[in-house]
Order: structure tokens, then C-alpha cells, then sequence
């Protein structure tokens, strides 16, 4: 590879052609409309086919329901004893895959993360059924850790033979009284992808635990950070600013978060939304039974963290807050500049492609365009329109086949919780001042004209992408990793992070522009040739020195 | 502590499975699918087992896993999956071009009761199949045994594609079990220096170990052809290293194709090593060279040399059946001794063979098929260990009880090594000594007091 994928010139027109070359009339069809060129148009954005089912045999990056739900929103919650009813495997591979960290240390505070818990279902299990087995172990698990409470998730074979898992679930909660035990049906199967658990663990946690803290909390300005997961520590970092900015968080849903962080998240006064996609519905639900409004925050990116801050600045509305919310970003700015004037010259003129689950395939954009880093292309596995285009299109979402089955719930004002936090003069005093709620405009609108949204990725199209668009760096998953790498072009995890972080915030900032230095530069990309190969022919002029 | 909830009384557990030591079928399916050249894993269920699969195997080798999906959708769930099969084989023969598609299933498809066979006929009536192509399937519910047997299960599946021409090609059929590419790598040395021709399969040596190059080819030079596998009825015998993995598949070319078979360890240590050469000669009548005496020699020599470190360390070990058994009696042969034994894969011979091994041994054993890391960590803190051996997840528990940890089996996610250096034969017992030796050492010189700190050991 090396200096020569500079000179490299394309036509968006003619890449999507070249992706759908080689596709079956019907899978060409079908991705044509999910493979969307950037444009910029008058009053809207252009419109992506999204959320629908997984073409077989494609080999996308999709995952399924559970992962969605225990994976992700479930997972990272330590003092929840998370026990997944199945065979073994989808226990298995969500233990400890995702690097959601917690600080649950000590005796005192439970801390669940390290450990695996499954009824391993065998085929007597499948054939008389589980619910017996799913009972004694909630019993087991009850007996051996005393926790606050069970978590329940169900895998494919469960919703097949029909093993009620909620009234299992109810059953044993009546029976302790002092552990609350509820139950998830994100069978694997449900909807199209992982986006499908999300919106199930929404409901659930939302009817479940959302309400249920006795305690009042009574610090000032007091938020709710919903969709951070804390992965390689970036909610870590993001509640360290917050601290010093003198701002509350209440609860994360769900990196870091304990059982009474969920169960008090109905007192703060603000929810801060980071991935969208998989928490609106409880950004949602909050704001209509307790009256929380909620605004879109993103901590990736050293900018986008000031700003985001300065947003729940004004939500306050407080002058003091407001003051040290300036005086943060004051303090904090300068080693963020000092690294990346440090890295600019290196960066600058570079190209990425960022292929990410649901939301980091825009966020992260924030910090390429502070390095001087150009998206080509990027794309969701799991988004929906409303990720792509912005939430003004919720109204004409069509629910197709394939997820008509995912449950909505319908939540109402609470008689007694229900507060409205702003009155609606000072919700549109803030608004005529240009302040937006509920405000997510979509990944679509902040990219160039001209470059490629795909949406549900597939290992075809990333290898032909790289191929034909040459970027300098190509941003997913691990099942994509090495694949990229193979081809010399260098490949950064933008779920894992490669063991990295954390990237949010300021300090995450600092972190990610090291480490994007380092990896486009590496010495490494250089040596894929042998110098036999890069001269193979032989020449009759060797001497000896 | 990070398994701080884990007390150290134990209590009977019926249903609660706690930090398995095992993980389901369809990824050892999707292991051995890849030792076939030009071969396609297909994940016959919804998409998530497949990315997850994927995803570990990933994890473990640092190397792209490719693998397709029939991506169930709830509809597909309730009226069969038929329809997403067919489309799945036109699909990737059109995009992805591969020689074999390996189908396997999961406990979706498997609950609802799709006949691949069935499908797989469909597919072929309706030209779904290019001429020359192969698909071939193996049923793997996630809902009995283990990842081990759902390599075996498709190990099986390619037995099941042998024929028999009449004429016997002189070869030795190997089935080496879930090992390493590199333990692959050295199995066929082995074979070479002996001098016995071979099929082996699965074999992913090249294939998930592969070098970086600036270019990347979905089906590496590797791998066995699916010509050799078809072939592997006219061998002379095979040799089936694993019971759990490898002899339902010997038997399947003894009963369909007459091809005698022998079932025998896995040859990670000494004595099964032995065995191994020595049937391997045997059966193709061959003599061994000096070369391998060599490098046994050399294997005894170590054990020899540092013996006293060697001598009574107690060690927990868990992991896979055919792996636990042939390092247990490695351990044994060297004075070492296995207390506590765990794999998660059921399966009544385990505990038997083990018991056998360790009969001499002075201290008390505990052992347990279908057991977790969960009873595992139990028994050592009722009895601690010196050395604890098996995958990463044991990480938790020698962090916790500051045990040594080396890592084997499967699956390594945090250190590198094991795609490249092999653990099985004289040269992989070298190896497994140096890194037991490198921890008890590296721990001498930790724990020691200044006084006692040494130069030589």
C-alpha cells in the first residue's frame, strides 16, 4: 500500500455501482436502497432503507436480540445478578466480551460482571421444558449471592417451547420479598438485529426498576446519562467531569450503574442522551410519566464535549453552573490542544470509513474532523432511519413484518411523580433561543456530499470499499479487524477499542488522537512487501562491497 | 477480588451453571468447517450465534473468521428456515465464491426441526449448488454436549463424504481433534519424518495462522481439499487422536468405508506422544528415524534436568475432555500432580480415565465432568494449587488466589502464541515444560526474600 492510495480518485456513483456488480438480482435490488450516496438537499435529508431483516448468507456484522439486551443494556450493571436461560453458548460469549468496566469494589458493594450464570439447557430441558430448571436456579442464585435482584433473559429455544419465563420470574420475586426478579424475552430471533433487545430492555428496567429508590436524592442539577456504557472507561471519564463541572449524575443506563442508580433515575431533572439508538425509549418514557425532557449530549470528541456540556449549562439555566462549566472546559482545554498540534501534521488530509453497531459511527466523526481525518464512508449495523436521517422522520417509520412483534408499551403521566421540570414558557424560552429537546438530527446531515452511507454493512462491501476507496484507516468491529488488516490498510476497534480508552471527554480525546497517531503511522504498514518481492527480478550488476 | 461472591463452602448446585467450562456446539463446527480448503462455515439459525462464534474464534486468533449465517428472522423461527438456506447458498456461492459450504445449526434451528439433508437436496434439484461444488452439514444442537462435540460432529459430516474407489491409496487417515494450526503444523511433521503419507483433516494450519501480506484472501492455500477428505475411504487406516473429538468420525470411515481405526490420545505430552509415533509407524509401516528419538530424547532431558521443580506441585486444571486427559497423564509422567480436574463437556468415560491416571498419585483428586470454574475455584480454596492450567477465563481465579496461570486450550484471548507454537508432540512437551518451569520460576524469584534471591536455578 503505502503513498501511492493518495492519487486515488472515485466517483460515488460508480463505487455503489461496482459494490452491486456482483450481488443476485434481488440482493442488488434490496441493498441498492440500504447503500445511500450523500447529498446535500434543500429542506431534508435523503432517506436510507434501515432496520430490516439480515439478507442470509451475506455475512453481515449484525448480532442478534439478546445481545442487544443482556450484551449490552443489561451487562454492565454489577450489583443485578444477569442469569440467561439457554444452552450454554449465549451465557458464554457476553461474559466479559464487552469491556463495560465497573469500580464496584470492596466487600460492600456486590459486583456480578466477573461471573457467567446460565440454566444451561440440555435436551430434556428443551423436550419437557425449562421453566422447573430456570426456577431452581433463580433459587440457586438467590441462595448462594443474596442479591438485589435476578435478571431473566430468554435465547432462542425459550419463546420455541414456550417456558414462561415471567411467571417464573414473578413467582420467585413474591417468594423472597427482598430481591426483585423480572425476566427479559429477547430471544435471539426477535426483530432483525441487536436493536430489537435494546428496545425490550428499555420496557423492562423502565416497568421494572425506573421509581423504585426510596431514597431522595437532593444534590443540585441533577441528570441522568442514558446510553454510555463506560466502555475502556469512558463513562469513568465523563462522570469526572461532570463532578467538577458541580453536576449530579443520577444514573447511567447502564456503564457503571448499580440497582438504585436505575431505580432513582425518575429524580433528576435532565436526561442526557449519548447512544441514541439503543436508550430514547427510556429518554422517552422518562420525560412522559415523570416529566424529564431530554437532550442529546455526545461526550466523543474534545469539542463535543464543551458543547455538550454548555447545552446542560443552559438547560440549568444557573449562572454559577455556568460559570464553572466555562472554567472546566477552560482547564481542561489546553492539554487537548498541546496533543493534537502535536498529531495534526500527521493526521491532517487522512481518510476513515467507520462501520459501528448504532451511534460511534457518527460520534467518532466529532474527532476524526478535530484531527483533520476526512469520512469517507460509514454506516450502522443496527440504526434506524431516525439515526440516519434524524428524528423528524419517526412519524413516518413504517414497523415492517420482522419487528411488529417487539413490544411497545404505552407509559402515562404518573399521578404522583409526574413533574414537569421546565414549564412550558421556560421549555420555549430555552427553544427560541435556539435550544433543541429531544434534538437528534442523525448521522446523514454531518457527513459530505458525496460520501457513502451503507447501512448493515457486510464483509463484501467492506473488502470492496477498501479496495476501490483506499481509506487510511478503517473503523468496526473484531469480526472485521483482521480482515482490514490483511489488506495493509490499518483497522481500529470502535467497540472495544482495541483494548484502549478510554476515548470520551476530554482525557479520551487525548487518548484517542495518540492512538489514531500511532496506528495510521505505524512503521508496520511498510513491511508488507519482502525485498525479493518488491524487486523481483534478478540483475546481472551485484558486487560485492 | 474479582470472584469475591464465590464462597468457600460448597453446596450442591442442580440447575445454576456458574462460569461453564464449556461453550456450545456450533463453534466447533465452525473450528473444524475451517480446516477445509476453500470452505465457508455456515451458521444454519439467527445471526447472533454466528457473529458470536465469529467473534470468539476472532478473539482467539487474531485472524479474520468468515463465516455466513442463515439469519432467522421470527417468521423463519415459527414456519422453518428453509427458505433462508436456499437463499443463503445462492448468496455466498454468487458473492463469496467458496469451494465448500459447511452448514451446521443451532438450538433454534435444531427446536423447530429443519432436515438440512431435506434443504440441502432442494438446493441442488433448484441449481442453487455450481457443478463441482460441495455443500455438507452436520446437526449441532447447543443444547447437548459441548463446543467439543460439535466438532466432532462435523468432523464426522466430512467422514461421511468418503468413498471407497476399491484400491487403497497407502495413506494414513489422521483426525487430530480440536488442536492448534500449530499443533496441526506439527502433527504433519511428526507424519513426515516417520515417513507415513497422510490425510489429515480438518486441518487449519495456514489457515488461521496466516501472514500479512497487503492482500487478503477469504480461503487461504490451506487447509485439507474436500477431494482428499472424499478420498480418505481408500486409506489404509486412520488414527483418531481424542476420543471425544475425532472417534465418531474414524468410525463413521471404519463402518462406511472399511477403513480400520484406532483411537488413541491426543499427543500432548511424553507418553502419548509415544503412542502416537509408535501407532503411526505401526500402521504404516514404517521405521522411525533417529531424528524423532532426538527429539524425545530432548524431552526427557528437560524432565530430568529440572525434576525437582517439577516434583509433587500440585496443579488445577480445566478445559476439554481429549486435551485434560493426555496433559493429566503428562503431568503425572513427570511427577507433577493434577488435584483438581474440571471440563464442562459431559461425557462418564472422563472421569474414569482420569481417576485411572492419577490412581498412584499422593494426593486426593477431585474430578468432574460437566463441571464450571465456578466448583473448580471451590475446591481450590479448600485445597490451593500450585500451577493452575487452562484457558483465560482462568485469569479471574489465579488473580484472585494468586496462582500462576498458563495458558492452554481454548479459548486464549490475552497472549499470543499459541496459533504458532505448538503444545503436541516431543517438541510441544518441550515447550508446555519451559512455560510451566517459566512460571514456578518467575514466582521463586518473586516470592523469595532477598537473602534467598538465587542466580542459578
Amino acid at each position: 500500500m503505502g503513498k501511492a492510495q493518495k492519487t486515488v480518485q472515485w466517483d460515488p456513483t460508480d463505487i455503489k455501482e461496482k459494490l452491486l456488480a456482483k450481488y443476485p438480482p434481488k440482493v442488488a435490488r434490496k441493498r441498492a436502497k440500504q447503500i445511500l450516496i450523500n447529498e446535500a438537499l434543500e429542506n431534508s435529508t435523503p432517506e436510507i432503507t434501515a432496520n430490516v431483516r439480515t439478507i442470509p448468507g451475506i455475512i453481515t456484522m449484525r448480532g442478534c436480540t439478546y445481545a442487544g439486551c443482556k450484551g449490552v443494556i443489561m451487562g454492565p450493571t454489577s450489583d443485578i445478578v444477569n442469569l440467561v436461560h439457554g444452552p450454554i453458548g449465549c451465557s458464554f460469549y457476553a461474559w466479559l466480551t464487552r469491556r463495560n468496566q465497573s469500580d464496584a469494589s470492596g466487600h460492600e458493594n456486590a459486583n456480578f460482571i466477573n461471573y457467567c450464570m446460565s440454566t444451561d439447557m440440555q435436551d430434556s430441558d428443551i423436550i419437557f421444558g425449562g421453566e422447573k430448571k430456570l426456577e431452581a436456579a433463580i433459587q440457586e442464585a438467590y441462595d448462594l449471592f443474596h442479591p438485589k435482584a435476578i435478571a431473566v433473559f430468554a435465547t432462542c429455544p425459550v419463546g420455541l417451547i414456550g417456558d414462561d419465563i415471567h411467571a417464573v420470574a414473578k413467582k420467585m420475586k413474591e417468594k423472597f420479598g427482598d430481591c426483585n426478579v423480572f425476566a427479559f424475552s429477547c430471544e435471539g430471533y426477535k426483530g432483525v438485529s441487536q436493536s430489537a433487545g435494546h428496545h425490550i430492555a428499555n420496557n423492562q428496567v423502565f416497568t421494572h426498576l425506573v421509581g423504585k429508590s426510596e431514597t431522595e436524592k437532593t444534590e443540585k442539577f441533577k441528570i441522568n446519562l442514558l446510553g454510555e456504557y463506560n466502555i475502556g472507561g469512558d463513562g469513568f471519564e465523563i462522570d469526572r467531569i461532570m463532578k467538577k463541572c458541580g453536576i449530579t449524575n443520577i444514573a447511567t443506563f447502564s456503564g457503571n450503574a448499580t440497582y438504585d442508580q436505575f431505580a432513582s433515575a425518575n429524580q433528576a431533572d435532565l436526561s442526557c442522551v449519548m447512544c441514541h439508538r439503543s436508550i430514547n425509549y427510556v429518554a422517552d418514557m422518562l420525560e412522559t410519566k415523570y416529566g424529564i425532557p431530554w437532550i442529546k449530549v455526545n461526550f466523543i470528541g474534545a469539542e463535543a464535549t464543551a458543547k455538550s456540556l454548555r447545552k446542560i449549562g443552559e438547560y440549568f439555566g444557573d449562572a454559577e453552573l455556568i460559570a464553572t462549566i466555562e472554567k472546566v472546559i477552560a482547564e481542561e482545554m489546553p492539554a487537548v490542544d498541546a496533543v493534537i498540534q502535536d498529531v495534526l501534521p500527521r493526521t491532517t488530509g487522512k481518510t476513515a470509513m467507520l462501520f459501528v453497531g448504532g451511534s460511534r459511527a457518527h460520534h467518532y466523526q466529532e474527532l476524526f474532523n478535530e484531527m483533520g481525518i476526512k469520512t469517507l464512508s460509514a454506516g450502522y449495523e443496527f440504526g434506524h432511519r431516525d439515526d440516519y436521517e434524524g428524528r423528524h422522520v419517526i412519524p413516518n417509520l413504517k414497523v415492517d413484518a420482522d419487528s411488529r412483534n417487539i413490544e411497545e408499551i404505552h407509559v402515562e403521566a404518573d399521578p404522583e411523580l409526574y413533574n414537569p421540570r421546565k414549564t412550558p414558557e421556560e421549555i420555549k424560552a430555552l427553544e427560541d433561543k435556539g435550544f433543541e429537546f429531544r434534538d437528534y438530527d442523525g448521522l446523514i446531515p454531518d457527513m459530505d456530499k458525496g460520501t457513502l452511507i451503507l447501512d448493515d454493512p457486510n464483509q463484501y462491501e467492506a473488502e470492496k470499499l477498501v479496495e476501490l476507496m483506499k481509506p487510511d484507516l478503517f473503523c468496526a468491529g473484531i469480526k472485521e479487524k483482521f480482515s482490514i488488516q490483511k489488506l495493509g490498510v490499518p483497522m481500529k476497534q470502535l467497540h472495544s477499542y482495541d483494548s484502549g480508552g478510554p476515548y470520551a471527554g476530554f482525557v479520551g480525546a487525548v487518548n484517542f488522537y495518540k492512538e489514531i497517531d500511532r496506528l495510521v503511522n505505524s512503521r508496520v504498514w511498510g513491511y508488507m512487501k519482502a525485498p525479493w518481492q518488491e524487486n523481483p527480478e534478478l540483475s546481472a550488476t551485484y558486487v560485492w562491497e | 477480588m474479582l470472584l469475591r461472591h464465590t464462597p468457600e463452602e460448597i453446596t450442591e448446585r442442580k440447575a445454576l451453571m456458574i462460569n461453564p467450562a464449556k461453550t456450545c456446539q456450533p463453534i466447533g463446527a465452525m473450528y473444524a468447517a475451517l480446516g477445509i480448503k476453500g470452505c465457508l462455515p455456515h451458521s444454519h439459525g439467527s445471526q447472533g450465534c454466528c457473529a458470536y462464534h465469529r467473534s470468539a474464534l476472532t478473539r482467539h486468533y487474531k485472524e479474520p473468521i468468515s463465516a455466513a449465517t442463515s439469519s432467522f428472522t421470527e417468521g423463519a423461527s415459527v414456519f422453518g428456515g428453509q427458505a433462508n438456506l436456499l437463499q443463503a447458498i445462492n448468496n455466498i456461492f454468487t458473492v463469496y465464491e467458496p469451494e465448500v459450504i459447511a452448514v451446521h445449526t443451532t438450538c433454534l434451528s435444531e427446536t423447530i426441526g429443519d432436515d438440512l439433508p431435506q434443504i440441502f437436496d432442494k438446493a441442488i434439484k433448484d441449481k442453487k449448488v455450481p457443478e463441482g461444488k460441495t455443500v455438507l452439514g452436520a446437526p449441532t444442537p447447543s443444547y447437548v454436549g459441548s463446543h467439543v462435540t460439535g466438532f466432532s460432529n462435523m468432523v464426522k459430516a466430512m467422514a461421511k463424504l468418503a468413498t471407497r474407489s476399491g484400491t487403497k491409496n497407502g495413506k494414513v487417515n489422521i483426525i487430530p481433534g480440536w488442536v492448534e494450526p500449530a499443533d496441526m503444523e506439527e502433527i504433519k511433521r511428526i507424519a513426515d519424518m516417520v515417513g507415513v503419507k497422510i490425510t489429515m483433516f480438518p486441518d487449519t494450519g495456514g489457515v488461521l495462522n496466516a501472514p500479512l501480506t497487503g492482500e487478503y484472501n477469504m480461503f487461504p492455500d490451506a487447509g485439507t481439499p474436500i477431494d482428499d477428505i472424499k478420498k480418505s475411504g481408500d486409506a489404509i487406516g486412520t488414527l483418531a487422536l481424542g476420543e471425544w473429538c475425532s472417534a465418531d468420525a474414524a468410525r463413521t470411515l471404519d463402518t462406511q468405508c472399511k477403513v480400520p481405526c484406532s483411537i488413541l490420545d491426543m499427543p500432548f505430552g511424553l507418553q502419548a506422544t509415544d503412542r502416537f509415533v509408535d501407532a503411526l509407524r505401526k500402521v504404516a509401516g514404517t521405521t522411525v528415524p533417529d531424528e524423532v528419538a532426538k527429539e524425545r530424547g530432548q524431552l526427557v532431558d528437560l524432565i530430568s534436568d529440572m525434576h525437582q521443580y517439577f516434583y509433587h506441585k500440585k496443579v488445577a486444571i480445566f478445559g476439554d475432555p481429549d486435551q485434560l486427559i493426555a496433559m493429566t497423564e503428562f503431568l503425572v509422567s513427570i511427577d507433577m500432580c493434577p488435584v483438581h480436574i474440571v471440563t464442562g463437556t459431559p461425557g462418564k468415560k472422563f472421569e474414569k480415565r482420569i481417576k485411572e491416571i492419577t490412581k498412584d498419585m499422593p494426593f486426593e483428586v477431585n474430578v468432574k465432568a460437566a463441571g464450571d470454574m465456578f466448583l473448580l475455584h471451590q475446591w481450590i480454596k479448600n485445597d490451593p494449587v500450585d500451577v493452575l492450567i487452562g484457558n483465560t477465563y482462568g485469569k479471574y481465579i489465579a488473580r484472585d488466589e494468586d496462582i500462576p496461570l498458563i495458558r492452554w486450550g481454548f479459548p486464549i484471548l490475552d497472549r499470543q502464541g499459541h496459533q504458532y507454537f505448538p503444545t503436541v508432540g516431543y517438541k510441544g512437551g518441550l515447550r508446555m515444560l519451559e512455560k510451566i518451569l517459566g512460571v514456578l520460576l518467575d514466582r521463586l524469584d518473586r516470592d523469595n526474600p532477598e537473602e534467598k534471591f538465587e542466580l542459578v536455578y
